[in-house]
């Protein structure tokens, strides 16, 4: 056998960052032709800026600051949460079709599948959280602080969306099925946002309900935006996720990105189609 | 003579269920090796571990002179798999799935694209190249699977189940795509549950079996196994009413047989097993009903069919069969 013949250059990181390019290139004319799921994506998050920073902005008081103000950063950190689905549903139709075992059977870098899914799927989080943006500007939403702190609470958004969409990828590829991976992404948006300082301060919380919500990550980005951004941060007490949410969301987006890329990496190793 | 493919001692278990129990098997670069059996038998896995998508717990296998478990991206780099569903990607058009996969076996841009277009071509696909898979029917689909594995010209062709769900006119389409490609020096190892497929296709034949090997060789020598050929006498219809003739063919027959000739009255057929010399066993029985004056609707050497040595092996009734064959 010669092997001269044989496509495929040995391994190596150009060869990785190629095969990623052309996955994300196959993901991205995904996008762009069926723009309906952007759509869908962003649609809650958007429903939500109306609903919160419009309707209920009149009731509901959160202290010093504007409540419509308040909840924008809870929507965008919700945007991250409906990324679990994004993920979990592309890598499952594609173990589902066997796509998954073609590549496979490639001479192609392992990462590059996941990675590749992940990096294309930042695009529907980033057009959602354009759309969250521009909805909140309307209802009168403003960012009080300068551009840098403003940027690096979308950095810190983004990050943890980007986190969100690997516990998808790892959702895909334990449950394999449509319907299962919409239910539990639904479960995950619900509790971990309602369960936080997203929409509510979390002061009327009995205290053990309250450190449970306080060391949500949800939480804890929302409260790092509302600081970078200067929006009324309305929580107050004393724990560690309280007094330093900047530190503590990016601590708790950077260790789940160490745990989920590895595991999801290793998973994939042995993902087979059934 | 090469050997493509080589496996001693596959075994993989999934928790209590034992897929695979100490399968070997070998095939010659150039011919086609078929895997036969029902859901369940070890067909798929057995393709799985060969095409390096899944480890074997013992046993080893190489392919196209690599081990599948140690050097498994030499193996990747001069194989091609279709699996049981066609892994094309629906939204992108047929041309864009080539090219991709080019890409992705690092062809260059330029190759890529020109080895798509022969693809495209030699699989009749040209028209509907720019079209989105979404649209393609099951057949074109298939095609366009089987192009997407053929795209780094590989040297060993795994097709598990390749022609599951084709319409007659797509399955023949596909056959010839295959002998084509065998034609070209490449080894094929194909799984599937057809007979018929087998046994057109496939130079040899394993018949699979609760993750182990039952039988193997070729269609001939598999038929040749299960049962004796048999003579079979047709006699015509309603040529008397009384049923003498086929009295008559008997006991002409009798004497050239060493057991009883047995008749089916309904058929009006007689059939008698005929031993080692064929030859001679023909033409005494037709001397014979000659000699007797009884006239033959037809007359034919018989042998047991592919199906019968599949539902012997895996020990299912037989059915009523119904493809014998000529010879």
């Amino acid at each position: 056998m010669s092997t001269a013949s044989a496509p495929g250059a040995p391994s190596s990181l150009g060869g990785a960052l190629s095969d990623t390019a052309a996955l994300t290139g196959r993901h991205l004319r995904h996008l762009r032709r069926t723009p309906e799921k952007i759509i869908a994506v962003a649609l809650t998050p958007v429903a939500m800026v109306v609903i919160l920073g419009y309707l209920f902005a009149s009731v509901v008081s959160v202290g010093a600051g504007e409540y419509h103000d308040y909840v924008m950063a809870g929507v965008f950190a919700q945007v991250g949460l409906t990324c679990v689905g994004i993920t979990g549903l592309g890598v499952a139709g594609d173990l589902g079709k066997g796509l998954i075992d073609r590549f496979r059977s490639l001479p192609v870098a392992r990462p590059a599948v996941l990675v590749s899914h992940t990096a294309a799927d930042l695009v529907p989080a980033m057009c959602s959280m354009a759309a969250v943006g521009g909805v909140g500007l309307l209802v009168g939403w403003r960012v009080e602080r300068g551009v840098l702190p403003a940027l690096g609470g979308f950095a810190l958004l983004i990050a943890f969306a980007y986190a969100m969409l690997w516990l998808g990828a790892l959702l895909g590829m334990l449950m394999r099925n449509a319907e299962a991976i919409n239910g539990i992404g639904a479960l995950v948006l619900v509790v971990f946002s309602f369960l936080s300082s997203s929409f509510m301060p979390l002061s009327g919380l009995p205290a053990w309900l309250r450190s449970v919500a306080e060391w949500n990550p949800v939480s804890s980005v929302a409260e790092s935006c509302r600081v970078l951004w200067g929006n009324a941060p309305a929580s107050t007490g004393s724990s560690l996720p309280v007094e330093h949410p900047v530190l503590v969301a990016s601590v708790t987006i950077g260790a789940m990105i160490a745990v989920l890329v590895p595991v999801c990496l290793r998973l994939f190793r042995t993902a087979a189609a059934r | 003579m090469e050997i493509a493919i080589q496996a001693t001692g596959l075994g993989k278990r999934y928790g209590q269920t034992r897929a695979l129990d100490g399968v070997g098997l070998e095939v010659r670069t150039g011919t086609v090796l078929g895997l036969l059996g029902h859901n369940g038998a070890g067909k798929t896995t057995t393709v799985r571990i060969l095409a390096t998508l899944l480890e074997p717990d013992s046993g080893s296998a190489r392919v196209a002179g690599f081990d599948v478990v140690r050097e498994p991206r030499e193996v990747r780099r001069r194989i091609g798999l279709a699996g049981q569903y066609a892994a094309v990607d629906e939204l992108l058009t047929g041309r864009e799935n080539l090219a991709l996969l080019g890409t992705l076996l690092k062809l260059g841009r330029r190759r890529a694209r020109s080895r798509a277009e022969e693809l495209l071509a030699s699989f009749e696909l040209e028209q509907a190249a720019d079209r989105p898979v979404r649209t393609y029917s099951g057949g074109m689909r298939r095609r366009l699977d089987l192009a997407a594995c053929l795209i780094s010209s590989p040297q060993v062709l795994f097709l598990d189940e390749p022609t599951t769900g084709l319409d007659p006119a797509s399955r023949m389409a596909l056959w010839r795509m295959v002998r084509e490609q065998v034609e070209l020096g490449v080894t094929v190892l194909l799984t599937t549950q057809y007979l018929e497929e087998a046994d057109s296709l496939a130079d040899r034949i394993m018949v699979f079996g609760s993750g182990q090997v039952l039988a193997e060789g070729t269609a001939d020598e598999l038929k040749r196994k299960v049962g004796q050929e048999w003579l079979e006498i047709s006699l015509p219809e309603g040529g008397d009413a009384t049923g003498s003739a086929l009295d008559q063919a008997v006991s002409a027959l009798a004497p050239v047989s060493a057991s009883a000739p047995t008749v089916d009255a309904s058929s009006r057929t007689v059939a008698l097993p005929v031993g080692a010399d064929r030859t001679g066993t023909i033409a005494a029985s037709a001397a014979a009903l000659e000699a007797r004056g009884v006239e033959v609707a037809d007359f034919a050497l018989r042998r047991p069919s592919l199906d019968d040595v599949f539902f012997q092996l895996t020990g299912e009734q037989t059915p009523v069969s119904t493809s014998e064959e000529k010879s």
